[in-house]
């Protein structure tokens, strides 16, 4: 295990020392990683201060919500936001080379095409998360000091596995990319925002049955101890690590699905 | 028209039309952000008016936006930048034509089919779940679309321009990357950028051509500010689609000029 590992840490090294070649155009690279995560929540701002509210929500509560969401996509994306590239190898026949080495082909995937830029707006993103939960009003706790360590891990295995899951479509339908996109990159924008600013059947799709509600809106709730205003059970609210373990089970059983299906080019 | 900028503009159009799943795939995806971003807009409008859009024309704004996305298509890089790093550049150069032009063709015939598909659907789409906001006069039927022309040229020349720093830097992801991020942020994408305050939306229209992109053919279609707005609006474009690609003459003369042939 510990030498997988290892062979993991060194493609990933090796990743970041070719892709730091170029040196301005890296400086240029995560510079711009970091203004477009910023540029999530300066969206979100300006609306909120030409509304004065969000769906209800005041400033701190908005903020948290956006922080929230915006940390854990960010460090989903640093670690698994490559698996996108995954239509370049199933188009390529070049899928083939990571099924032949006796490792696991998701994880070489994301190694290889590791992208260190994003690192920048990871970090950004805790420290953005750090000083919302400062400036909300929490009646810190201990399941709140939990909650408040584990929601943005849970959004995160939940973005991650939807993004592995998105990519796997490339195994049936190659030219596929831009639909995963709308649940990846549409599922951020949804999260950033509290749920009840969505139109009733949108919410109940994208918030209830594809969960995105649990990311950031509901956990949010339960860190201000305030209840759901559309009615959700206060219980729900603390349940984001199940939802994260749910869309982590399925988009593994995806992935198993689209290898099994997968047959190469043929050439 | 000449035969060859009208064989380039079948290509460019046949080219894409290549591409059916991804354009499906495109079509699904554009909406989807159409709801999100129209549910946020509405909400933040709560009923009234936002920065002086009513409901119906932020619902068209958001929608025509969409649909303008993958027409203007800012996000897709040229392949020239990666010719240029491969060096087929050079065969580009020894046609008959200024690979300025070859592109300019090529790419507003992949914009005619982008409007065909990825910019009406999404309408559709808007205008069903939504309403949108239907111009009161018929000119402004036609000025719309001479700015949506206007708006593919300048961002086909923005993307031109990007595309030929690769003579300087071979690696053009940053500036892309800068270039995504301005042209988003810049060109009314996310909101409309009357939001602003009043001196950054000056800075925006006056100092730089991303307003041309989005905000203004979204301005002229929803009748903001009446016609004489909309026909500033026109040749404020129109002065960024010359100024653009007279620079781009420059920049690529300059590139040319220090252009060393790798290889043998």
């Amino acid at each position: 295990m510990a030498s997988v590992l290892g062979v993991y840490a060194k493609v990933v090294r090796a990743q970041i020392r070719s892709q730091t070649q170029y040196r301005l155009s890296f400086a240029f690279e995560v510079f711009g990683s970091v203004i477009i995560n910023g540029l999530d929540l300066a969206t979100v701002f300006v609306l909120f201060s030409v509304a004065g509210s969000l769906g209800g929500f005041a400033g701190p509560e908005v903020f948290l919500i956006a922080a929230l969401s915006a940390f854990a996509f960010s460090a989903a994306d640093l670690v698994v936001g490559n698996a996108d590239k995954l239509r370049d190898y199933v188009r390529t026949g070049l899928f083939d080379t990571l099924l032949l080495r006796p490792l696991s082909a998701l994880w070489q995937l994301l190694a290889v095409n590791f992208a260190p830029r994003r690192a920048g707006r990871a970090i950004q993103g805790g420290i953005i998360y750090a000083i919302a939960l400062v400036v909300a009003d929490i009646g810190w706790d201990v399941p709140r000091i939990v909650l408040a360590v584990v929601a943005p891990i849970a959004g995160a295995v939940f973005f991650g596995s939807l993004f592995v899951a998105g990519a796997t479509v490339a195994f049936w339908w190659v030219e596929s990319g831009e639909v995963a996109n709308a649940f990846t990159y549409g599922g951020n924008d949804f999260t950033l925002y509290p749920s009840t600013m969505f139109g009733d059947w949108f919410r109940t799709v994208f918030g209830s049955v594809l969960g995105f509600s649990f990311v950031a809106y509901l956990p949010t709730l339960a860190l201000i101890g305030r209840s759901d205003p559309l009615g959700t059970p206060d219980w729900l609210r603390w349940c984001s690590p199940v939802t994260a373990l749910i869309a982590a089970v399925v988009a593994r059983a995806f992935w198993r699905l689209g290898v099994r299906h997968y047959r190469s080019t043929g050439s | 028209m000449p035969r060859a900028p009208w064989a380039l503009m079948v290509a460019g159009f046949r080219r894409y039309a290549t591409y059916r799943q991804a354009t499906v795939a495109g079509i699904f995806t554009n909406s989807v952000f159409g709801f999100l971003r129209c549910y946020v807009l509405l909400a933040v409008a709560a009923g009234g008016t936002v920065a002086g859009y009513s409901g119906p024309q932020l619902a068209t704004y958001v929608w025509l936006g969409q649909g303008m996305l993958a027409v203007v298509n800012s996000w897709t890089m040229l392949d020239l930048a990666e010719r240029v790093r491969s060096g087929d550049i050079v065969a580009d150069l020894l046609r008959p034509m200024d690979p300025l032009w070859t592109y300019l063709w090529t790419d507003l015939g992949r914009a005619g089919f982008s409007l065909l598909t990825r910019f009406s659907v999404p309408m559709v789409v808007g205008a069903v779940a939504f309403g949108l906001y239907l111009p009161t006069h018929a000119v402004t039927y036609v000025l719309t679309a001479v700015s949506i022309v206007l708006a593919v040229i300048v961002g086909f020349a923005c993307r031109y321009l990007v595309g030929l720093t690769a003579f300087w830097l071979l690696d053009i992801r940053g500036v892309s990357m800068f270039w995504s991020f301005a042209s988003g942020a810049g060109s009314g994408l996310y909101f409309p950028l009357a939001i602003l305050p009043d001196w950054l939306t000056a800075v925006l229209w006056w100092g730089t051509p991303f307003p041309s992109l989005l905000q203004a053919p979204l301005d002229v279609a929803v009748e903001r500010g009446g016609d004489g707005h909309a026909v500033l609006v026109i040749g404020g474009q129109a002065a960024w689609a010359v100024a653009l690609l007279f620079a781009c003459r420059i920049v690529q003369a300059r590139a040319v000029a220090r252009l060393v042939v790798q290889g043998g």
